[in-house]
């Protein structure tokens, strides 16, 4: 994975000093709140329901174990013992004290992290597939690209203060794992035969799509950028946003406003001018800086497919059925023979989706360094990944990973919840959503029906901002202030992959209890029409609403 | 009646307007009416106190409960946590809030 140079090293250091003496100066009443919360935001820390709330950016959801443990420290030093992974790859930490604040950076900048551009209307972290550089079905590593990108937009002067918050997520598989047609600017790098009958790479370019109280799915605005021009290609693409993004209604701000109202014909013209404009204006890093890059994401050195453990696991471990069901479910096919990606699942029944404690990271963390290659992933989905485990290491990951309360079978089950902190720590959120995934969890855990119900996203958001992504959720569900009491809009049909869609909201709302109900007969009516093989968004797509309003409503 | 409310700017902390210091507490509010503007200035700039606005609560068993849900989660903790919360020994507490 890529390790700071001495530029990187610097850069952070002198944040973490210039946040130590905003904070010190802020606590001395020399700065008022109106002007000390820019610079907070600007630092990733909030101000919450609670507490100050800090969010710590991981780049492209990559982590090593010394990264993962310095987490668990900060959890346990300066917070209540626990982390709240998030879904764009971040980790959030939920009882911060403003005087901890230039230590903890200082901390995180010993093991190369930081908070910066975590907030605020900038570009924020870089997000990624979780499988990237494991997965068997990319066309290459999308992480240096990432990297790359990360670099650039990283206190880029020009788009420090841009209409509105920017996001930007690069894949390189057709499968996507990173809803990357629902960011600002979605990159799918792709391969196409040159003229030479080899191959080349290339960028796809999708821009102007979002969650957030306008979902919009962003349309491709160009199919191949060489790699070569990546970078000044979403320079372009800024450019114009700045340019012609609303500063006037931070409502229609954001870039998915302007390329619906321009077009988005007319919003590529004005992006390819632009483009034209600056390929001499030497935008695009030197090529030697990218081969540097790559040389952090090298493959490890997989062993042999058919050699065995070295953990001490007994062989029967093998064929214990809860060992069995693991693996079936949370692992995930790998480029290497002999490996498998292993996904840690932080959805327990009844558990809150994304916390870990400070504890459950250090295992983690040894988990990665022992049988990962010293790599661990956050998946958008708030889980965790450990991209590279032999096959013949599996028991002994499961073992451990079971005695931590880490080894739910439930990847992309309806137990594998998406949901924001929601009203219980947002001071955004208008109905709490932890609550509701805790006993939407238990009742199909009760119910025995969630194996059954086989590939069902469940995303639950506490406002119209969307962080839980429910308008991207098979099923999703959106809470509500009505008149101060809670209530729960549901929506089917939506999908973050790369059959994108926004999912619609069946009719009128239902209580805290009833949203569960009413999530229970909507897996009814798709166990009762499903055929052979068809997942819970197949018979939606099928069938449509209708039959989902009847059985909800009548 | 209104309370103000504030976060302690130190450690970010909930706390509430006692009449005379900030308490952790919400029973432990009074009523502000008519002062409130006076004391959020007052307190401000002292730095007693970080961003103080003043909510609606009721009397209820003779201590006040914020009128709206975003405010008793405030003056709680997160009821899906409730080690976390002021009285982590009361397992009703969680009714109080919704």
């Amino acid at each position: 994975m890529y390790r700071y140079d001495t530029y990187d090293q610097a850069m952070v250091d002198a944040r973490v000093e210039e946040f130590r003496d905003q904070c010190r100066r802020r606590l001395e009443g020399k700065l008022t709140e109106d002007q000390f919360k820019p610079l907070r935001l600007m630092n990733g820390l909030y101000l919450q329901l609670h507490a100050y709330m800090l969010r710590v950016a991981v780049p492209y959801g990559t982590l090593s174990g010394d990264q993962m443990r310095a987490l668990a420290d900060i959890a346990e030093k300066y917070d209540r013992g626990y982390g709240h992974f998030t879904t764009r790859q971040n980790i959030q930490y939920n009882w911060i004290k403003l005087e901890d604040a230039g230590d903890i950076l200082a901390d995180l900048a010993s093991v190369e992290m930081h908070a910066i551009q975590t907030s605020g209307n900038c570009i924020r972290n870089i997000s990624s597939d979780h499988f990237a550089g494991a997965a068997a079905d990319e066309v290459v590593d999308p992480r240096p690209y990432a990297e790359l990108l990360r670099q650039w937009s990283s206190f880029h002067p020009e788009f420090a203060y841009l209409p509105r918050k920017f996001k930007i997520a690069v894949i390189a598989s057709k499968t996507d794992r990173a809803a990357m047609k629902l960011h600002d600017i979605g990159i799918r790098i792709v391969e196409r035969a040159n003229e030479d009958g080899g191959a080349e790479l290339g960028a796809s370019f999708y821009v102007g799509g979002g969650m957030g109280r306008t979902p919009m799915i962003a349309p491709c605005i160009n199919e191949f950028v060489p790699l070569d021009r990546l970078i000044t290609y979403a320079e372009a693409c800024l450019r114009v946003y700045n340019r012609h993004g609303r500063r006037d209604n931070k409502y229609k701000a954001r870039i998915k406003i302007l390329v619906h109202e321009l077009g988005a014909e007319e919003y590529t013209r004005q992006v390819e001018a632009e483009y034209a404009h600056l390929l001499d204006q030497g935008v695009e890093p030197p090529f030697a800086e990218l081969e540097r890059i790559r040389t952090f994401f090298a493959d490890p050195e997989f062993r042999a497919a058919e050699e065995a453990s070295a953990s001490g696991e007994p062989a029967e471990t093998a064929s214990e059925p809860a060992f069995r069901r693991w693996v079936q479910r949370n692992t995930n096919p790998h480029k290497a023979p002999g490996y498998v990606s292993a996904v840690i699942s932080l959805k327990p029944v009844g558990g809150i989706p994304g916390d870990a404690t400070a504890e459950q990271m250090r295992l983690m963390a040894d988990l990665a360094e022992r049988y990962g290659f010293d790599e661990l992933r956050v998946m958008h989905t708030q889980n965790i990944v450990l991209p590279h485990v032999h096959k013949s290491d599996l028991p002994a990951v499961w073992r451990a990973l079971d005695g931590a309360g880490l080894s739910t079978p439930n990847l992309d089950q309806i137990g594998d919840i998406i949901a924001c902190p929601g009203l219980d720590y947002c001071s955004l959120a208008n109905a709490r959503s932890i609550p509701v995934a805790q006993k939407i969890s238990e009742r199909f855990e009760a119910s025995g029906k969630g194996e059954a119900l086989g590939e069902l996203k469940l995303k639950i958001s506490g406002c119209i901002n969307a962080c839980g992504h429910h308008h991207a959720g098979h099923i999703g569900i959106l809470g509500v202030d009505r008149k101060g009491v809670e209530n729960y809009q549901l929506s089917l049909g939506g999908s973050e992959a790369e059959d994108t869609a926004l999912a619609k909201i069946t009719g009128p709302g239902f209580s805290e209890d009833g949203i569960v109900d009413a999530v229970e007969t909507a897996a009814d009516v798709y166990l009762r029409e499903r055929t052979e093989g068809e997942r819970f968004l197949d018979t939606y797509r099928r069938i449509g609403m209708t039959p989902f309003k009847e059985a909800l409503y009548d | 009646m209104r309370i103000l409310t504030g976060n302690d700017l130190k450690t970010g902390a909930v706390t509430w307007w006692t009449g005379s210091d900030w308490s952790l507490h919400v029973e432990d509010a009074i009523d502000v009416t008519g002062k409130e503007d006076e004391i959020a200035r007052r307190e401000e700039s002292a730095r007693r106190v970080n961003v103080p606005y003043v909510i609606d609560a009721e009397l209820e068993g003779g201590s006040p409960r914020p009128a709206h849900i975003k405010d008793r989660v405030r003056a709680l903790g997160p009821t899906v946590r409730p080690d976390l919360t002021l009285k982590p020994a009361d397992p009703d507490i969680g009714k109080w809030v919704i």
